[in-house]
């Protein structure tokens, strides 16, 4: 054994101290990720005003000067302009909201007949529901049911005239409901639609596969504003004399047409992504087109694009306001009407609530949408990330 | 089981058959002829469909009295418009009207692309960004601005804001004498003098000479390996040239200012509530979506490249500028063209709060003409060629871009 000429040697380890306090904890958070450089924290101080300024007057208006009770505009206008509020007041005007909220959900639809609305929604819900939890059984039936059914059903409690349902013709239809009709039948017609256009887009059939390219690079190319004048002012032009069609429908065809041609796009994704050998599989087991496409090639396809259909049908959701520039009143239309034709309400705040209030409730549907498409998309990722 | 008979019990080796060859194919089971025959069907269901819809809409068009074809172009159109880039009155031909929408169209269009473009990359960076607090602002703007339909948030800052604002006797006075009232946003307005030529030869002279630098400096880079500060010299050439013409035209340049008046304000530029708003929506939806693209972009390089840089002693600026950003453009660029093409075509939405776009043109002379379908052929021509030169563009710019693989 070698002598040491070492005073003192550690023979146990040393036991593991805490981190430093500069590592750990809020303060090591706080400089981590508020001032981790000079620049971040001169980014962070900026950030920081501005959300100390802006925030507080948001929260202001929205919530702590908001009038929350009133009649009529007078409680929502300043001394200045013939109401009680002090001077300077501004925030939102929550009564308006209220009186208006009927309007809001269901245009001019009769008041004793909103019943049929309501329950319509009830059962859209009730089969809304089962259909986008992953684990809930009876998919087919349920998706069945939701497609195919739901429109007679909707149809007939919707429209009237039929089984003692007194009729209520379209142009009464106005708010959230029309809205929900425009997208919902979008949704529906464009989702085959645009299947058949993507495969007929694909097809080896040259005058078919000319066809499907040229409506679909026409329509994508123009805003949706123009195939809504298309459809309302050239649709009429093109059926015999003494034909009319109604208004709701002709933006329904509009949107319909519009939003499949972009569905189109996103299924063809979806069928570009499918290697060839699952066609060519397909062939060897001699299934003609339509079994090999239904059976081997789209469930897999539509699996993949999932959540390119949601994002369209959120962009379709979005797309339905366009409806108000051929004068039909969705929700953001009944809002703009009731802001710039009523005088009941008419004060400097009517505008902003009202359209405060249409944008929260877009907002919660698309952001909800776009949520439920991500949780898809992970659920549906079989792929092997870090 | 030999040959002969499989072939004889399996009905699919007859697809295999090469058409036309074999007697035995049903004409039924050939697919060529099939093919033909479905569509020829189709062909001719449109050929039907389509006399229908020319009969109907001929019929239909003689009853109301209207005239087809483009003739009407060159009638007085006998309306004002309200912005106009180019001289226009109200007597003015039809015509002049639709070169005025379409101006106005673009102008919205190339202004809210580059505002939209810059908004964009600069949410799309923060949202990736180590800073907590500019990360979850970046986010929130995203989440709040993509899922609101862009004509709401036109008419809210319409409506909403920009009417709200004083009169002109009370407008806010901002600094460099501009002023914000309910009727815009009013600016100085640069008067070019005599010799300002010199000053726009200067700023053609300058990209001349920094397309030459950058052409050397890339040669002697390949030759001796040393690096020139192009982008810099390119700067101060793009900048110091006009500056120069500036100089020797005698400072050509002055101000037409904005003057208050006790009923109007006059002199200087306006810009209306109407652009205003519109512009400022379009941006605002667009840049969310393009700050998506951007940070898909970004997170698309792998890491693998990041670490190879640094292995490589190359600094983080230099790195992001010269190994992620390249490859990142790669991924950002296609989905960028489509949200370039749907801000322009978003800008349809002006007729909303009245500014004078084609659409919003087009529909006027259509309530005035009857002229529906001569109307629709001139929206379809202009925004379908729209798209084409902006595709056109992005794609050039793409292959630009685009991986070179030798």
């Amino acid at each position: 054994m070698q002598e040491h000429d070492v005073a003192w040697v550690r023979t146990e380890m040393a036991l593991a101290q805490a981190a430093p306090s500069s590592a750990v904890g809020p303060n090591a958070w706080v400089r981590k990720n508020l001032f981790a450089s000079p620049i971040d924290t001169v980014l962070t101080l900026i950030a920081a005003l501005a959300v100390v300024w802006f925030l507080p007057q948001i929260l202001n208006w929205l919530f702590f000067s908001a009038v929350w009770s009133g009649a009529d505009r007078t409680a929502c206008l300043t001394t200045e302009q013939g109401g009680q509020l002090p001077a300077g007041w501004s925030g939102a005007c929550w009564p308006f909201v209220e009186a208006r909220f009927g309007q809001f959900m269901f245009g001019r639809y009769p008041l004793e007949e909103r019943w049929r609305v309501i329950l319509t929604g009830v059962i859209f819900i009730a089969l809304l529901i089962p259909l986008l939890t992953p684990s809930a059984p009876f998919k087919k039936l349920n998706a069945i049911l939701f497609f195919v059914v739901f429109p007679f059903v909707a149809f007939f409690l919707l429209v009237g005239g039929y089984f003692g349902l007194s009729y209520i013709e379209t142009p009464l239809w106005g708010g959230l409901m029309v809205t929900l009709v425009i997208s919902y039948v979008g949704i529906v017609v464009s989702l085959p639609l645009g299947i058949l256009l993507a495969l007929g887009r694909r097809s080896k059939m040259p005058i078919i596969k000319m066809l499907c390219v040229v409506f679909i690079e026409a329509i994508r190319g123009v805003p949706l504003v123009t195939v809504l004048f298309m459809a309302s002012f050239m649709l009429p032009l093109f059926v015999p004399p003494g034909m009319t069609f109604d208004k709701l429908l002709r933006a329904l065809i509009g949107v319909a047409l519009f939003s499949s041609a972009y569905m189109a796009e996103v299924v063809r994704g979806g069928l570009q992504a499918i290697p060839k050998g699952q066609y060519e599989g397909a062939d060897s087991l001699g299934l003609g087109y339509w079994q090999k496409m239904g059976f081997i090639v789209m469930p897999q396809a539509l699996k993949l694009v999932i959540p390119g259909i949601v994002n369209t049908f959120i962009g379709l959701f979005k797309d339905t306001t366009l409806v108000l520039i051929i004068s039909m009143f969705d929700l953001l239309g009944v809002v703009k009407q009731s802001i710039s034709g009523d005088p009941t309400w008419a004060t400097p705040q009517t505008a902003k609530t009202g359209y405060v209030f249409a944008a929260a409730i877009f907002w919660i549907f698309c952001f909800s949408m776009s949520r439920y498409s991500m949780f898809m998309e992970r659920r549906l990722d079989t792929s092997h990330r870090k | 089981m030999s040959v002969r008979q499989w072939k004889g019990n399996d009905m699919a080796t007859q697809d295999v058959l090469p058409a036309g060859r074999s007697e035995k194919v049903s004409l039924l089971y050939d697919p060529r002829a099939r093919s033909i025959f479905f569509q020829v069907l189709i062909v001719a269901l449109l050929v039907l469909g389509g006399w229908w819809i020319v009969e109907n809409t001929l019929e239909n068009l003689r009853r109301s009295n209207i005239q087809t074809g483009f003739a009407f172009l060159k009638g007085r159109a006998g309306f004002d418009i309200l912005t106009s880039l180019i001289p226009y009155s109200s007597d003015s031909t039809f015509g002049r009207a639709i070169v005025v929408g379409i101006l106005n169209t673009a102008l919205v269009a190339v202004t809210g692309i580059i505002a939209a473009t810059i908004i964009g990359f600069l949410v799309g960076v923060g949202r990736l960004s180590n800073n907590w607090l500019i990360r979850k602002i970046a986010t929130v703007y995203v989440e709040l601005f993509r899922n609101i339909p862009p004509l709401l948030v036109i008419l809210f800052w319409y409506q909403g804001v920009l009417s709200l604002l004083p009169n002109v006797r009370d407008s806010y006075s901002l600094p460099l004498s501009s002023f914000l009232n309910n009727r815009g946003f009013y600016l100085p307005r640069p008067v070019w003098g005599e010799g300002s030529w010199l000053i726009l030869v200067g700023l053609v002279l300058g990209i001349i000479f920094s397309w030459f630098v950058a052409r050397w400096a890339r040669a002697r880079q390949v030759e001796t390996g040393q690096q020139f500060p192009v982008i810099w010299t390119s700067v101060a050439l793009i900048l110091g040239m006009p500056f120069l013409g500036f100089v020797l035209g005698g400072f050509p340049l002055t101000f037409d200012l904005p003057q208050k008046g006790t009923f109007n304000l006059t002199g200087g530029a306006n810009i209306k509530p109407e652009f205003l708003s519109l512009f400022l929506a379009l941006s605002f939806y667009t840049a969310a979506f393009i700050a998506e693209i951007v940070r898909a972009g970004i997170m698309g390089v792998p890491r693998g490249q990041t670490e190879a840089y640094s292995a490589l002693g190359i600094r983080p600026s230099q790195g992001l500028r010269l190994v992620v950003i390249p490859q990142a453009m790669r991924i950002i660029i296609p989905p960028l063209t489509s949200q370039y093409l749907n801000l322009t075509k978003n800008s349809s939405l002006a007729v909303a709060i009245g500014y004078p776009d084609l659409y919003a043109i087009g529909g006027t002379i259509l309530n005035q003409t009857g002229q529906a379908i001569e109307v629709v052929v001139i929206f379809m021509a202009v925004y379908l060629s729209l798209s084409i030169l902006t595709s056109l563009f992005m794609n050039w710019f793409n292959a630009k871009m685009a991986l070179k693989e030798r």
